[in-house]
C-alpha cells in the first residue's frame, strides 16, 4: 500500500509539476459482521477493499478525491479529475500545508485472530449469545474489523500502520421487555458471547411488567451505554473545532463547565485505531476535560491554523465539512476516593438482574429515589450551543427506592442539556468499571463507567 | 463487464452449494460541494466500483462484497458468499422462500435534462458562492450551501434469470444561514436543511434558484433570535409541507417497513407498533390519510425501474382512507408474512447488502390550501422545515423540532416563533389529522440510515401542509 500511496503522489507531480504539494492515504479493510434476529442469523455480511484519498493544493488551489480503483486507468483517474477541480475551485488563503516529516506512534498490539476471523468464528459466538438467553428471543451482531493504511505525502512524510477490533451488540426480548449487552474489544477472543448474552437475559427479565412514571426531573445512575451516548454528543457538538470556531459549542476553554469528577480524555491509542489521521498526523492522547475544567478542542490542520494550536490529529474525510470530531473518549473512572466514586455494591437486591454489575450496584446504593437508565436512542439536537439533546430511554428503566431498583419502569423521552447535566455539582458518584462501548462505525468508540446523576429531564412518558 | 463479472460470481456461488444467488455490480461517481460564507468550503469526487453477491445456502443468506470485477474475483467472491451462508447454519432459522417475480431482462434509466456531472464546477460553484455571499450580506453569522450528485449504473444477476442495468441519477441541494446569539443558534434553511433532492438532472437545483431566497433566510434566521419562544401547551398545529415529509417518512414509512415489523431490526432500527394480524383493519389516521408506496414518481428521490432484488417498481397503497393496507417488502420477508410482493429492497453501494428500503412513501393530495387551513384555524400554531427528529425504537412517541413557527390567531399568521417542537404519539397524531392541502411536493431525503453495517438510503415523500387537532408543542430543557 505504502507503493501505491507513493505511485499517486509521484503521477500527480508528473502532472502538476514538482510544486504541487500532495497527500495521499490508502486504507485496505476487511469488515464482516454475523447479525442476528428472531434467535438465528439473518443477514451474514463481508467486505473487503481498498480506497485511495487524495488532496493536493496546486497554485493555491486545493480539491480532494477519491476511490476504490486502483488499476492504472483509475489512478490516472482520479488525479486526473482531482487535478480539474483544483483548477477550478477558488484560491484557498487558508491551505495550513502538509504534514512534515514525523516519527508515528506504532499503534497498539493488533491481534490477526481478530483481523481475519472467519465467518464460523462470529457464528460461534452468537450461538453461544442465542444459548445464553436460555429461550428468550435474541438479536443483535458480532463484528469484526481489520484496516491497514498507509500515507505519503510529498513533503517527505509518511506512516503506515493497522488496527483490529471486535464488537458483540445484542439483545434479549421477553414480554414486550428488552435487555442489552454490548462491548468492543481489541481481541474477538475477550468477547464472551454466553457472558453477554446471559446479562441481556436477565435485564431483560428485569425490565417486564413496567410502570408508567409521570415526566418529571430524577436523579439517575446510567449505565456505560447510556453514558456513551453523553460521550458521542459532546464529541460531536462540543469538542469539534470547527464548531468552537464558529461559536456553535457550549466548550469554553479554562472554564470549569463541568464537575471535578469529569475528565475526558480522546485516547485512540487506548485500543484499535490507525496511529496516524487522514492528514499523516500523529494520534495522541488529548485530554478535553480535567477535573471538571474544559482544556482542548479538536483540530485538524486547516481548523488548529485558525486557531494557532496546530492539529491535534483529528482530521478525518469531510472534516472540512463537519468539522474535525473525537471519536475514541473515555470518561475516565473514579480511582479511589476521587469524583465520588465509590466500593462494589451488592448486586442481588431489588429486582433481580436490573443491576448486572458491582461497579453500578454501589452507584445505585446511593440513590434515595431515582432511576436506573440502561441506554439511550435516537438522540437529536435541539440546540447545538447548549447541547440541548431529546431522546429516548431504551433497554431497560427501573425505578430505584432507597438503595435498591423495586420496579420495572416504562420508557421515557428526555429534553436535557448534556453539559447542564454534567455540570458542576452534578455528578454524584463515577463507576470504576468502565465499558468500551463500540460505534456504528469501526475504529470508533466510546469508554465509561456508569455514572450517577443529581437531575435528568425527563419530558414524556411512552403514552406521549 | 458488469454482468459478466455478477454472472461469474452467481454461478460460483451456486457451484459451491447456493440454491439461490444474485449479485449487483456498482459504479457510482459522487460528487459533492459546499460553501461558507462566501467560499467554496468543500469539494469532494468519489468513485466507486465493485461487487457484492448473495448466496442463500439452505436457510442462511451469505453476502460478500470486491472492489475488483475480474473473473477470478467475482467467482471468489461468489464461493465465499456460499461460504458464509454455510456459517449461518450454526445458527438456524427457519425455512426461507422468496416470493415469485418474472425473471426480467431490462434496462431502465431515470429521467435526466441536465446531466449533473456535466453542469462546470465554476457554474455549480458560483451558485452556493453567490447564494452564501447573499446570506453573510443579510446577516448571517454562518451561511452554508451545498449540493451533492450521484450517478450510478449497476448491473443484476440472479440464478433465477434476471439480468437489468441502471442508470440512475439523483441530485440536489440548498442553503441555511445560521445566526448565534448569547446561548443559542438559530437557522433558517430554503427550501429544507441540506436541500431537496430528486431523481433526476441539475434541472432541479436550477429550479430552486437559491439565490432569490438567500436574504430572506439570512433575515429570518436574525429575526428568530428575538422571536417569543413557542408557547408550551396543546393547541392545533399546521405543518408545513417538508415537515410533514419527515413526519411521514420517521412514522409512517419506517412502521410499515416489514423487516421490522417481523423483528429483524429488533436489536438496532427498531421494531414496529403495527401486527400484521391487523393489515387490511387497523386505523392508522383520519380519513384523509392515503400513502402510498410508489417508486414509478417520475423525479422523486425514491424511483427506480426495479428494486435490487429485481422486482419492477410497482406502485401500492400503504394506507388507503386511514386504514392501514401494505408494507414495504423484499421476496423473503413477504414470504414469511404470507404476502405476494416484494419490491422495496435496496443496497447502499455493491458493498451492501440489499434490505427492505422506502422507496417514495407520501400522501395523496387533499381538498385544502395551506391559506384555507390558516384561516380556518382560530388558534394554532404553524411550524415549517425540520431541525431535529426523534421517534422512539417501535416508531410511535415522536419528538421534532422546526427551524420556525408562526402563531395562528383567528384564522391569520402572526408573530414568528423560536424553538418550535411538537411531540406525540403516532397513530393518535395521524388521526387527528382535520385538514389536508393539496400543494403536494415529492420531499427527498437522502440520508435515511438503516442497517449493521450501516446503509444511508434515499427517499421520496410526497407531502402537503396540513392541521393536526390537540398536539403538545413547546417541548424544552
Amino acid at each position: 500500500m505504502m507503493e501505491l500511496a507513493a505511485r499517486v503522489v509521484e503521477l500527480v507531480r508528473r502532472a502538476a509539476g514538482p510544486g504541487a504539494e500532495v497527500e495521499v492515504l490508502v486504507t485496505r479493510a476487511e469488515l464482516a459482521l454475523t447479525r442476528f434476529a428472531n434467535s438465528f442469523i439473518h443477514q451474514n455480511v463481508a467486505e473487503t477493499g481498498t480506497t485511495v484519498h487524495l488532496r493536493l493544493h496546486v497554485d493555491g488551489r486545493t480539491a480532494t478525491g477519491g476511490g476504490t480503483r486502483v488499476d492504472p486507468d483509475g489512478l490516472a483517474a482520479l488525479v486526473e479529475r482531482t487535478r480539474a477541480a483544483a483548477r477550478l475551485v477558488p484560491p484557498d488563503p487558508a491551505w495550513p500545508g502538509l504534514t512534515a516529516p514525523t516519527p508515528v506512534p506504532a499503534g497498539p498490539t493488533l491481534d490477526e485472530a481478530t483481523a481475519f476471523a472467519s465467518p464460523d468464528d462470529r457464528a460461534t459466538r452468537v450461538r453461544a449469545f442465542v444459548d445464553a438467553v436460555e429461550g428468550l428471543e435474541a438479536a443483535g451482531y458480532c463484528r469484526t474489523a481489520y484496516r491497514s493504511g498507509a500515507f505519503v505525502n510529498s513533503a517527505g512524510h509518511s506512516a503506515v500502520g493497522r488496527a483490529a477490533e471486535a464488537a458483540m451488540d445484542g439483545i434479549a426480548r421477553t414480554g414486550g421487555a428488552d435487555g442489552m449487552a454490548r462491548q468492543s474489544a481489541d481481541r474477538l477472543a475477550d468477547l464472551d458471547g454466553a457472558a453477554l448474552g446471559a446479562r441481556a437475559a436477565a435485564k431483560a427479565r428485569a425490565a417486564t411488567d413496567p410502570i408508567e412514571l409521570p415526566p418529571g426531573c430524577y436523579e439517575v445512575v446510567l449505565e456505560p451505554a447510556a453514558v456513551a451516548d453523553l460521550l458521542q454528543n459532546l464529541a460531536w457538538y462540543g469538542f469539534n473545532g470547527k464548531r468552537y470556531a464558529e461559536r456553535q459549542s457550549f466548550a469554553a476553554l479554562g472554564t470549569a463547565q463541568f464537575d471535578p469528577a469529569v475528565t475526558l480524555v480522546d485516547d485512540p491509542l487506548h485500543a484499535s485505531s490507525l496511529p496516524f489521521d487522514l492528514e499523516g498526523t500523529p494520534r495522541r492522547a488529548l485530554p478535553l476535560v480535567a477535573a471538571g475544567v474544559t482544556g482542548a478542542v479538536a483540530h485538524d490542520r486547516r481548523s488548529g491554523a485558525e486557531v494557532g494550536t496546530g492539529s491535534t490529529g483529528h482530521g478525518m474525510p469531510g472534516g472540512s465539512t463537519f468539522g474535525p470530531i473525537p471519536r475514541t473518549l473515555r470518561l475516565l473512572p473514579a480511582s479511589g476516593d476521587a469524583g465520588g466514586g465509590t466500593a462494589a455494591g451488592p448486586v442481588s437486591a431489588g429486582v433481580t438482574g436490573a443491576v448486572g454489575d458491582p461497579d453500578t450496584a454501589a452507584l445505585v446504593a446511593g440513590v434515595r429515589r431515582g432511576l436506573l437508565v440502561s441506554d439511550f436512542w435516537y438522540t437529536r439536537v435541539l440546540d447545538p450551543k447548549q447541547l440541548v439533546v431529546t431522546g429516548l430511554t431504551r433497554n431497560g428503566v427501573w425505578l430505584v427506592e432507597d438503595g435498591v431498583p423495586t420496579r420495572a419502569v416504562r420508557d421515557f423521552r428526555f429534553t436535557e442539556s448534556y453539559p447542564r447535566a454534567l455540570g458542576p455539582g452534578q455528578v454524584l458518584g463515577l463507576g470504576r468499571r468502565p465499558i468500551r462501548q463500540p460505534d456504528r462505525v469501526d475504529g470508533s468508540w466510546w469508554e465509561a463507567p456508569a455514572l450517577r446523576l443529581a437531575s435528568w429531564n425527563f419530558t414524556g412518558g411512552a403514552s406521549g | 463487464m458488469g454482468f459478466d463479472a455478477a454472472t461469474a460470481a452467481v454461478q460460483a456461488a451456486l457451484d459451491a452449494g447456493a440454491r439461490y444467488a444474485d449479485a449487483r455490480v456498482m459504479h457510482r461517481r459522487y460528487e459533492s460541494m459546499s460553501a461558507r460564507n462566501g467560499d467554496v468550503e468543500e469539494l469532494t469526487q468519489h468513485e466507486s466500483i465493485g461487487l457484492g453477491v448473495r448466496a442463500l445456502v439452505g436457510s442462511g443468506w451469505g453476502f460478500h462484497a470486491v472492489p475488483e470485477l475480474s473473473d477470478a474475483a467475482a467467482r471468489d467472491a461468489g464461493r465465499r458468499a456460499a461460504a458464509i451462508a454455510t456459517a449461518s447454519a450454526r445458527v438456524p432459522g427457519p425455512p426461507i422462500d422468496l416470493v415469485p417475480v418474472e425473471a426480467a431482462v431490462a434496462s431502465w434509466a431515470s429521467e435526466c435534462a441536465v446531466d449533473p456531472l456535466g453542469v462546470p464546477l465554476s457554474e455549480k460553484g458560483d451558485l452556493l458562492v453567490r447564494a452564501t455571499a447573499t446570506m453573510r450580506e443579510h446577516g448571517a453569522d454562518l451561511a452554508e450551501g451545498l449540493y451533492q450528485i450521484w450517478d450510478t449504473t449497476k448491473w443484476f444477476v440472479s440464478s433465477e434469470g434476471h439480468r437489468i442495468d441502471q442508470h440512475i441519477r439523483e441530485c440536489g441541494g440548498g442553503i441555511s444561514a445560521t445566526s448565534i446569539g448569547d446561548g443559542e443558534t438559530q437557522r433558517r434553511s430554503y427550501p429544507s436543511y441540506r436541500g431537496q433532492y430528486g431523481t433526476t438532472g441539475w434541472e432541479l437545483v436550477a429550479s430552486l434558484d437559491l439565490a432569490a431566497h438567500a436574504a430572506r433566510v439570512a433575515e429570518e434566521s436574525h429575526e428568530l433570535l428575538t422571536a417569543p419562544q413557542c408557547p408550551a401547551g396543546e393547541t392545533d398545529l399546521i405543518l408545513g409541507g417538508e415537515q410533514l415529509a419527515l413526519q411521514i417518512h420517521e412514522s409512517v414509512g419506517h412502521a410499515i417497513e416489514l423487516d421490522r415489523i417481523l423483528g429483524w431490526e429488533a436489536a438496532f432500527a427498531g421494531t414496529s407498533w403495527l401486527d400484521l394480524t391487523r393489515l387490511g383493519s387497523l386505523r392508522y389516521g383520519s380519513e384523509l390519510m392515503n400513502v402510498t408506496i410508489d417508486p414509478t414518481i417520475p423525479g422523486a428521490l425514491g424511483s427506480f425501474g426495479f428494486d435490487d432484488e429485481g422486482s419492477p417498481a410497482v406502485a401500492r397503497d400503504a394506507v388507503r382512507e386511514g386504514r392501514w393496507v401494505g408494507v414495504l417488502a423484499g421476496r423473503d420477508s413477504a414470504a414469511v408474512a404470507g404476502l405476494g410482493h416484494g419490491g422495496s429492497v435496496r443496497a447502499d453501494g455493491w458493498a451492501r447488502l440489499p434490505m427492505v428500503r422506502m422507496t417514495n412513501v407520501g400522501l395523496e393530495p387533499g381538498p385544502h390550501t395551506l391559506d384555507e387551513i390558516v384561516a380556518a384555524t382560530d388558534d394554532g400554531v404553524l411550524m415549517d422545515v425540520n431541525r431535529s427528529w426523534s421517534i422512539d425504537d417501535k416508531r410511535l412517541n415522536f419528538q421534532f423540532g422546526c427551524e420556525v413557527g408562526w402563531e395562528v390567531k383567528k384564522g391569520r399568521r402572526g408573530r414568528m416563533l423560536r424553538n418550535p417542537t411538537y411531540t406525540g404519539i403516532g397513530p393518535l397524531f395521524w388521526r387527528s389529522m382535520d385538514m389536508l392541502s393539496s400543494e403536494i411536493v415529492p420531499w427527498g431525503t437522502p440520508n435515511c440510515g438503516k442497517g449493521q453495517p450501516g446503509q444511508i438510503g434515499h427517499t421520496g415523500h410526497p407531502a402537503a401542509p396540513a392541521r393536526f387537532r390537540g398536539v403538545r408543542v413547546g417541548v424544552r430543557a
